[in-house]
């Protein structure tokens, strides 16, 4: 178990080092750093003496060193276009991303096994259906094509939810919440559910194709000839054993949920992460490209890991597996 | 009074191309510490017998007529909140396959107190107790070191032991064992076999052993049914059935079994095979395979009619009349 940890976060760490080459290239390729940073006025001699007072002209794999040495330290150099520390810029806008994403995914979880488990049990019953083909709806829109429409409902037509922004913040030792005020929560419904819709979709067909499985298998039919009760049927034996296959795309759609929310914070001028990493694309702001990428890098590896620790608690037979 | 009376069982499927029968007119009993082996090919209706009994049938499959009577009372049409009181209780099931009989995300001692507390009034410490002593009794070594085991952690033979403990949980009255020794290896089949002999001599328990396989009926069974394509076709004890068939089709059986020391070229089979539940000839459906087939074969099937020794009886129309084959 110690030992499977330890591989797990070796490996976490090549995949990190992987990911900060890639947004350390993008400095390279991307055209000239220094060309993006002065006018069009600097003399050649001002160029060469800023390149050489920023480090560029050290061999490429000293330059790298540094990079990560700084981003470890959480240092990713000062953005472009708003002449601010990175590092800064994204913490005062991880908060807002942090809380969507948190709100989406608890309403994807409830909704997805909620429904998965009804439409596995009750697979001819009417309601059902109804929220097999709807969930259909959920798969295949486009995440900005709901936003616009619940906007559109929602906002415009009815005048009941804001249409942009977070509504007021509260401030608390610098983390800035929207979920103490009622216009925060009015604020945050919306792009959560557009956040939420394609995930709940996902995970509720999961559910519902496991647990459909499941109910087949032999021990369930020998629990039932034992004459268990169907509740203890269903949720103890059933639900438990469909539980890996759900934490892994659970875990991964958390993952897609911080890098799905680009589209939703467009839609609804949510001032997060992802509004941040859309401005800097339009004006090659490299600092805060590469940063976003690490640090989206980064959730994924910490998911990752985390389900497969989930798996250990869950499935005895892994942990014998790893004992042997 | 007999532990299982079951008296002209229909199970019928309906399907988009009609209904199928799959079972017709069964009728067989259990006694109390009686074996009795219900041989027959896959399709036969040995399984959906026994489901039916514990009202396990996949649906669309339906009894439609005939009566199971347990100890006497009609359990046939059960709701499900009664059957279900039943089944582990009264009925204990045991199945083909333990390697995966068993939940895997639990040890054997949750899997054992949870049936036992589902049916018993019970403190969570005698379960254990109860269950421990179970675990013993099915000859699992050092019970209670193994009680927090999964199954994992346990080899077929030994699962098919826990599948049997947590099938006797609560002292049933009848065990239905659909091929409980087929995935197992030989030695393993003996050892499952002697014990559950033990339990039906020990424990008066009426047992319904389900299989494919005429060596474990001759090892275990007191009596022996056998179907062809959902009819009985011939019961009676299992030293006659076995020395001397009546049916034509036991016959056939009993003929294709090699005998050690015989030395033959080819060996013997019955032509043919089973029909499709939606390919039954009229009359009997071994007729299209039976040397023995007369015209009255093809009109009608046979009831069972005495043959052979007492108690011995066959779904045969060469008996009719008291006449004799072989």
């Amino acid at each position: 178990m110690v030992s499977f940890v330890i591989k797990r976060l070796f490996q976490s760490a090549i995949v990190m080092l992987a990911v900060a080459l890639i947004s350390f290239f993008l400095f390279n390729f991307v055209g000239d750093p220094i060309s993006n940073m002065v006018g069009q006025e600097t003399t050649v001699e001002d160029r060469a003496e800023l390149r050489e007072r920023l480090g560029l002209n050290e061999p490429f794999l000293y330059q790298f060193g540094r990079f990560v040495g700084h981003a470890l330290q959480g240092d990713f150099g000062i953005s472009y276009r708003l002449q601010r520390p990175v590092e800064d810029l994204i913490a005062e806008r991880m908060p807002a991303t942090l809380e969507l994403v948190f709100v989406s995914a608890i309403l994807a979880i409830v909704f997805g096994v909620v429904g998965g488990l009804f439409t596995g049990l009750k697979k001819d019953h009417w309601a059902s259906k109804l929220i097999m083909t709807t969930s259909l709806v959920g798969v295949s829109l486009p995440t900005f094509v709901i936003g616009i429409l619940l906007i559109y409902i929602f906002a415009v037509k009815v005048h009941w939810l804001p249409s942009f922004g977070r509504g007021e913040v509260v401030d608390i030792g610098g983390w800035t919440t929207g979920l103490l005020t009622v216009s925060g929560w009015k604020a945050i419904i919306l792009p959560a559910i557009t956040l939420a819709l394609y995930q709940t979709t996902l995970i509720l067909r999961i559910i519902r194709s496991e647990m459909l499985e499941v109910m087949r298998a032999d021990f369930i039919k020998f629990a039932r000839a034992r004459g268990l009760k169907r509740r203890d049927i269903n949720y103890g034996h059933a639900l438990k054993n469909t539980l890996i296959p759900v934490i892994t795309v659970t875990g991964l759609q958390i993952g897609s949920l911080i890098a799905f929310s680009i589209i939703t914070e467009t839609v609804f001028q949510w001032p997060g992460m992802g509004s941040l990493f859309i401005q800097a694309v339009q004006f090659a702001d490299i600092p805060i490209m590469s940063a976003y990428l690490v640090l989206v890098a980064f959730f994924f590896v910490v998911i990752n890991l985390t389900v497969d620790l989930l798996y250990f608690v869950v499935d005895p037979r892994l942990r014998a597996d790893v004992k042997g | 009074m007999a532990v299982l009376d079951i008296s002209n069982l229909c199970i019928e499927f309906p399907t988009r191309r009609g209904v199928l029968s799959a079972v017709e007119d069964l009728t067989l009993s259990i006694e109390a510490g009686e074996i009795l082996g219900i041989v027959g090919e896959s399709g036969a209706g040995k399984s959906l017998t026994g489901n039916a009994i514990v009202g396990l049938l996949e649906p669309p499959g339906h009894v439609t007529e005939g009566v199971i009577l347990l100890n006497g009372r009609d359990i046939t049409h059960l709701p499900e909140s009664e059957m279900r009181k039943i089944r582990g209780a009264q009925i204990g099931v045991i199945f083909q396959d333990p390697l995966t009989s068993l939940d895997p995300l639990y040890t054997i001692g949750q899997q054992l107190t949870q049936t036992i507390l589902t049916h018993k009034k019970m403190s969570n410490a005698q379960a254990k107790a109860w269950a421990i002593e179970l675990l013993n009794e099915v000859g699992i070594p050092a019970p209670e070191r193994r009680f927090d085991a999964f199954p994992h952690e346990f080899s077929g033979g030994m699962r098919q032991r826990v599948v049997i403990a947590l099938a006797l949980c609560c002292d049933p009255c009848l065990i239905i064992a659909d091929e409980p020794t087929t995935a197992l290896d030989v030695s393993v089949q003996a050892q499952i076999i002697a014990l559950l002999k033990r339990l039906s001599r020990e424990k008066g328990v009426a047992t319904m052993l389900v299989t494919h396989d005429m060596g474990v009926i001759a090892e275990a069974a007191d009596r022996v049914a056998v179907i062809y394509s959902g009819r009985l076709a011939e019961i009676g004890d299992v030293r006659s059935v076995i020395d001397a068939p009546k049916h034509p089709y036991t016959k056939g059986l009993m003929d294709s079994i090699p005998q050690i020391g015989q030395n033959l070229k080819i060996l013997p089979n019955i032509v043919g095979a089973m029909p499709r539940l939606d390919a039954r000839p009229d009359g009997c459906a071994f007729n299209p395979r039976c040397s023995k087939a007369k015209f009255i074969c093809h009109q009608q099937a046979a009831p069972l009619i005495e043959a052979g020794s007492v108690g011995q009886r066959a779904a045969c129309w060469v008996y009719e009349g008291g006449e004799k084959y072989v």
